[in-house]
Order: structure tokens, then C-alpha cells, then sequence
């Protein structure tokens, strides 16, 4: 968000509130080209349309699809996996995170851990995974979880090691018990840390049910792509390529949407003393 | 008057380990005070005042010493006393209201109650109308006033204040100094008031106590005999700027004295 500059004449706003018009046309228009072009090039035989394909074959794959309601039911059965991993990895890891504030030296000897088990590819991992867990929807979750449980533990104790240690204190002073000052204090001054975490998980969680349904699976829009992809059938590699990235644009998007509802309840603006 | 050592700190040492040594903060610290006067203390910076505080607070343990409120030994115990610092401290995603009774909210009492119990303080601290604000909708002084209101709420006899003023401009401080003795004649608190600021000191206690440099002890012990209510043109008068000179020298002694 940028501030509205006020001392400027209104003719430099003016200029200003235009200029983010000219932005907005500018995005959607090379949006529009590129598909526009794409079209082109594999109408007038530039792009090979075998692997290619091109924007309105691919429409019309997907209607195709969408009437016999497979596509329907893949598109649910991804979402899903992903938005309950992404639900259970953020509350669960942020609540490890902020209950490490209970115990310095447990987050001490946890912290290397954290480290260590965030850079691990937790991907590589996804077959054993499958093989525990079975190729059913619940391999898939856990993936999910796997992929965003540390982050969200670790966005959680940066939040609550940053809590103001005066504003402990005075808690403190005012007669509060460390179960009070974690409800009161720690946990509503770790939220902005938790929510700025939001966003890069929702994406993690969504490549870790993705990678689980390339393993193995009989359902989902990632198995629907490896599926398509070995019987050559590109077009409809192409429609499960289109569908994921407009499911994980509105994913971000529902993200960014709770993002602002939460940081209107836990205003941020604390900076100013 | 039977409560003259009301709070009573007795022989408070603090020493610090720093790097292996022990650095001494306060030094065998002994004062007592009688309930319901208004006491200063006035040291260079680095005296321990805050150390001082921290152990009265209960928040500290001291090397040494006792600090005894009424018959009970308060150390070790915090929530005993009400405790309010330089810096407003207000939790910003609570609107005013809500850290105006924080203390309440702690003892478990219901937000209804301890919001009928603030009411009347509201107006005479001059929070009227900002009660559903959010702190940073509030200027510096009047998120102080939200903090000196929080501290009397505590319900607590004995107030620390810890430079409240400090970091205001002079006439917001001087409207604050105002609002402070108002509140304080009408409730009758006993108050300890930490400052650098000769003349708020001056203003505002009945007694000062000189601290001197690190580590602290008690070095003077001042009565400032102006009647009450004070008004802030008492500062002219002869006997006060002799007082005043006094207390600067001492100061000064210690600043510059080895």
C-alpha cells in the first residue's frame, strides 16, 4: 500500500492516480498478448501444436473435462489436500513456535533443528510418504503439513523472541502469571510474524500435494498431469498446467484477504512509542 | 502518625555479574516512607535508580536487604505495587479502555466491572471520549495519561513511577505534572517518583531523596515545605530556589567528585 502523497498540487495527483490506471492496463494487456501471441504462433505454425498446443484447444480440453466433471473433482481433491495441510502446518508449527517461549533453553537446542529440518527438501521425502501413508488423500495432507509446518514454527518464535521485554515486564509488575503474559502479550505480538508467514506457505503447501499426487495417486490435478503427460496427451498436460496456476493465484489471493482482516485485528502499528 | 514506615526499604544491595565480575548497582539503599506522601528520586543517570525499582517491584532479588510494605516483606512478590515507566507501554491491538484496566483484566475481574470502576478516573485524567481508541491514534501525552491511569487502576497504595514524564515536551509534561497531583491528593497514594528533572521534583514531592553516583546510596534526604496545592510559579519563590540551589550542588558533587 503507498501513502497518498497530500502536499503535492492536485494536478501531480491527478497525474499520479493515472499513471496507476496506465500500470493496471499495462498487466492485463501483456497478459492478453502473450495469450494472444500464443494463438498466433500455433495457428500460423510457428509452435509446434503437438507441444504446444494453444490457448483455445486448451479451453477446449478443459470444457471438455469440466462437463464430464473430472476436472471438477480433481480440482477439489487438490485444493483440499492443500488448504487442510496449509491449516494444520500453520497452527500446529505456529503454536510450537510460540510455546518455545515458555522454555529458552528448549528453543535453544530446537533452534539448530529448525534450521536444519527448513533446508532439508522435504520433497525428496515424498515417497517414502506415499509408501507410509498409502496413496490416498492422506499422504497428500501430510506433505502439505510437512511443507509448511516449519516455516510457520519458526515465523512464530521470531515473533516471540521479539516481544518487548519492557512490555514483559510490566506485565509482570501488574501481577500477571506467565500463562497471562503468553495469552495477553506473547501471542498477539507474534501474529504479524505469523501472518507475513502466510503467504509463502500457502505456495509450499500447494507444491507438496502437487509432488504427493506425482508419486501416486488416483485423484488430483497433479496425477491428472503425470497421467496426461505418459499417454502424450499434452493438451491436457497443458489444462492441468492453466488450472493449478489459476487455483494457486486465488489461493494467494483468499491469502492475502485474510492476511488483511487479521492485521486489521492485530494492527501492527506499534512503531511509533 | 503511625504510618511513617509504611514502605520500607532496608539495607538493599544489588550486584550484577558482569563478565565474571560483580558490578555493584545500588549499595546498602535504606529509606523509609510514609503513606501517602509524594517522594522523589533524584540521581545522576546510571545511579540504579531502576535497579532501585525493580527490586521494591518484586521483579529483582536483591544481593541484600528487604523491602517491607506495611508488616510483609515484599520482595520477590510482584503485583504488589502499581509500576509505570518512561515509555507508555500500551498494548497496541487493545483499544484504550482495555489497557486502562489491564491490571483488572489479570486479577480475572470482568471487563463490565473494571470498566464502571475506571470511569470516573477517565474524565479526571483527561481520557474522556478516547476510550475505543486505538493507542496509536493518540498523541505521546495522552498515551502517557492512559499509562499513569492504567498504574492507579492497579488499585495498588504504593505507585513507582519510573521518569513517566521524561520523554515529553515541557508543557505536556507540566499538564501531566498537573494531572498527577490532582489524582494523587484525591487518592492519597504513596508515591516514588524517579526524575532528572530538578524542578519537576520540586513541583511534585514532599520529600526528595538525593542518590549518589553508581553505585547508588542514599545521600541526602531533602523535605520541600511549599503548601499545597502547588502551582508551578511556587518555583520563584526564595525559599524554593534555595532549595534548588542546594540540590543542584549536590548533584553536581556527584557528577564531577570521583
Amino acid at each position: 500500500m503507498t501513502k497518498p502523497v497530500r502536499d503535492l498540487p492536485s494536478g501531480v495527483q491527478e497525474e499520479k492516480r493515472l499513471s496507476r490506471h496506465a500500470v493496471n492496463l499495462w498487466r492485463w494487456g501483456l497478459l492478453i498478448a502473450l495469450i494472444a501471441l500464443w494463438e498466433l504462433g500455433a495457428r500460423l505454425g510457428w509452435l509446434d501444436p503437438f507441444f504446444f498446443s494453444s490457448p483455445t484447444e486448451i479451453f477446449r480440453t478443459a470444457v471438455t473435462k469440466w462437463q464430464t466433471g473430472d476436472l471438477w473433482r480433481d480440482i477439489a481433491y487438490t485444493s483440499a489436500s492443500t488448504l487442510l495441510g496449509f491449516a494444520l502446518g500453520t497452527v500446529i508449527g505456529s503454536l510450537i513456535g510460540l510455546l518455545f517461549w515458555f522454555s529458552r533453553r528448549a528453543a535453544l537446542v530446537a533452534e539448530p533443528w529448525l534450521v536444519v529440518l527448513n533446508a532439508l527438501p522435504k520433497l525428496a521425502l515424498a515417497p517414502v510418504l506415499v509408501i507410509l501413508f498409502g496413496i490416498g488423500f492422506s499422504s497428500k495432507v501430510i506433505l502439505a503439513f510437512l511443507m509448511t509446518v516449519i516455516t510457520a514454527a519458526i515465523s512464530a518464535w521470531s515473533g516471540a523472541k521479539a516481544v518487548d521485554p519492557a512490555l514483559t515486564t510490566l506485565l509482570f509488575s501488574l501481577g500477571a502469571k506467565r500463562r497471562q503474559v503468553f495469552t495477553l502479550l506473547v501471542v498477539p505480538s507474534a501474529m504479524p510474524w505469523i501472518i507475513s508467514g502466510l503467504r509463502v506457505n500457502i505456495a509450499l503447501s500447494m507444491a507438496g500435494s502437487i509432488v504427493g499426487e506425482f508419486i501416486a495417486s488416483d485423484r488430483g490435478l497433479g496425477r491428472m498431469i503425470v497421467y496426461a503427460g505418459t499417454t502424450f496427451d499434452l493438451k491436457l498436460v497443458w489444462v492441468g498446467v492453466v488450472v493449478l496456476s489459476i487455483l494457486s493465484v486465488l489461493m494467494y489471493l483468499a491469502v492475502v484477504l485474510l492476511e488483511n482482516l487479521l492485521s486489521r485485528r492485530w494492527s501492527a502499528e506499534q512503531n511509533q512509542t | 502518625m503511625p504510618d511513617v514506615d509504611y514502605l520500607s526499604v532496608r539495607g538493599v544491595s544489588k550486584q550484577f555479574d558482569s563478565g565474571g565480575n560483580a558490578v555493584s548497582a545500588i549499595e546498602d539503599v535504606s529509606f523509609d516512607i510514609a503513606r501517602g506522601s509524594f517522594v522523589s528520586i533524584l540521581g545522576p543517570s546510571g545511579c540504579g535508580k531502576s535497579t532501585l525499582f525493580n527490586v521494591i517491584a518484586g521483579l529483582l532479588p536483591p544481593t541484600a536487604g528487604d523491602v517491607r510494605l506495611g508488616d510483609t516483606s515484599i520482595i520477590g512478590k510482584a503485583g504488589q505495587v502499581g509500576y509505570m515507566l518512561q515509555k507508555d507501554l500500551l498494548l497496541p491491538w487493545r483499544t484504550i479502555e482495555d489497557n486502562i484496566t489491564l491490571g483488572q483484566t489479570l486479577r480475572g475481574i470482568r471487563k463490565r466491572t473494571a470498566r464502571q470502576a475506571a470511569a470516573p478516573l477517565i474524565d479526571r485524567c483527561g481520557l474522556a471520549h478516547f476510550e475505543k481508541k486505538k493507542p496509536h491514534q493518540l498523541s505521546g501525552g495522552m498515551r502517557q495519561r492512559a499509562a499513569l491511569l492504567r498504574t492507579l487502576l492497579t488499585g495498588k497504595d504504593v505507585l513507582l513511577l519510573d521518569e513517566p514524564f521524561g520523554a515529553l515536551d515541557a508543557i505536556t509534561r507540566l499538564q501531566l505534572q498537573m494531572t498527577l497531583i490532582d489524582v494523587w491528593q484525591e487518592t492519597r497514594k504513596t508515591i516514588l517518583f524517579v526524575t532528572h528533572d530538578v524542578d519537576e521534583a520540586l513541583l511534585l514531592s514532599d520529600e526528595i531523596i538525593v542518590l549518589t553516583q553508581r553505585p547508588g546510596r542514599v545521600r541526602a534526604r531533602l523535605t520541600v515545605d511549599l503548601p499545597r496545592p502547588r502551582t508551578p510559579d511556587m518555583l520563584a519563590s526564595p525559599d524554593l530556589m534555595q532549595l534548588k540551589a542546594q540540590l543542584m550542588t549536590l548533584l553536581l558533587q556527584e557528577v564531577t567528585e570521583p
